[in-house]
């Protein structure tokens, strides 16, 4: 059953990411540089309104609470994000995209793929070597989220319900894509 | 471009895949497979780096620290390719294809070689294009381990759940990628 799901997850989101242009380097890198924000107007909005959903039906009952996997904050995750910026930047593509735009018949994709792969290869080498380092000092007290909702994971603003934070943060988020210019 | 979707539609798709996902079994996540996919290729080659043991969480244990990460979870997904994560990123592939297939957005034969920002700043040799992108592909994929996640993880799972880490991802990756956009691209 949950390879099932798996096979039909998958194929909506590799869909959608191709659908919305994605899978198009040109589009990732005229969103970093700024002239086109297509892209960002669409990630916004994702954001925005599936956190929005996600909230309000786990607070009626209907998504269990027990599926969220919220990831651990500390130094890395900023530092990786800065080193992972550079390479999406240059390229145009992130793990998900890279991958998916082989099947638009991008053969740039095919290098990203495995230059990707060696990555990923090094790091898994050289991981024993640094986890003991401050690179993997917790933030703020590491599996943390803003809202509360997950009986996990703890809330750093437990003092907002959860779902009207939630809401408020995801209503942000498309106002936001709304507003952004198209063009710029 | 012909075929994609503007941005109000295509967020709606993209809020609904990332939804469904963590509604029927976890947010969506996409790096991680890239050093299950090494790990499945080691494992063709060495008795060694993925062994049963029942002593440790997942049944499985590796020499490898990453890999015996969180009571050996990354060893036993190399010694079981067919695990719902490995198997989601493959069926993403298929999706895709679907899409372009279906009426997606096509690339013309020279964007299939490298997107029209970098002709217009480095021409059409393919060489230069694909050795930079092959370098590109190591960092991201290098930064996204190190940052337990990529875009589809951290940002886009994260910040849907409003994990402090996903915002603290997002920020990394554009405070970095912005300038270098600019500054490799031009802006005009």
């Amino acid at each position: 059953m949950t390879i099932f799901l798996a096979v039909i997850l998958g194929i909506f989101f590799g869909f959608a990411l191709q659908r919305v242009g994605a899978t198009n380097p040109a589009n990732i890198i005229n969103m970093l540089r700024l002239t086109d924000l297509h892209l960002m107007k669409a990630i916004f909005f994702a954001i925005g309104l599936s956190s929005t959903l996600l909230f309000v039906l786990m607070n009626i009952g209907v998504i269990n609470p027990g599926h969220l996997s919220v990831k651990s904050s500390y130094v890395g995750v900023i530092i990786g994000g800065a080193i992972m910026g550079v390479g999406f930047a240059v390229a145009g593509y992130c793990p998900g995209t890279g991958l998916t735009a082989i099947a638009d018949g991008r053969k740039d994709a095919l290098f990203f793929l495995g230059g990707g792969l060696l990555g990923a290869l090094i790091y898994t080498l050289v991981y024993g070597s640094i986890q003991n380092t401050w690179l993997f000092n917790k933030i703020a007290g590491g599996k943390v989220m803003l809202a509360t909702g997950s009986d996990t994971y703890q809330a750093l603003l437990p003092a907002i319900p959860g779902t009207l934070l939630a809401a408020g943060i995801g209503i942000a988020f498309m106002v936001i894509a709304w507003i952004l210019p198209k063009k710029v | 471009m012909k075929g994609q979707l503007n941005w109000f539609k295509g967020g709606f798709l993209l809020a609904a895949a990332f939804l469904l996902a963590v509604a029927f079994v976890k947010p969506i996540g996409v790096s991680t497979q890239f050093v299950i996919a090494d790990g499945i290729v080691w494992n063709l080659f060495s008795d060694t780096v993925v062994k049963k043991d029942t002593a440790s969480k997942s049944g499985y244990t590796s020499p490898n620290a990453y890999l015996n990460k969180s009571g050996g979870k990354y060893a036993k997904n190399v010694a079981k390719p067919l695990n719902y994560s490995f198997v989601f990123v493959i069926a993403m592939l298929i999706g895709a294809f679907i899409s372009a297939q279906l009426g997606g957005p096509k690339p013309a034969a020279q964007d299939r070689i490298a997107p029209e920002p970098w002709r217009n700043r480095f021409g059409q040799k393919p060489v230069l294009r694909y050795i930079t992108v092959f370098l590109a592909g190591v960092l991201v994929l290098f930064g996204a381990r190190l940052a337990g996640g990529c875009t589809s993880g951290h940002m886009m799972s994260g910040m849907m759940q409003t994990s402090l880490s996903g915002y603290l991802f997002a920020l990394g990756t554009f405070a970095v990628a912005v300038p270098v956009a600019v500054l490799v691209y031009k802006r005009n």
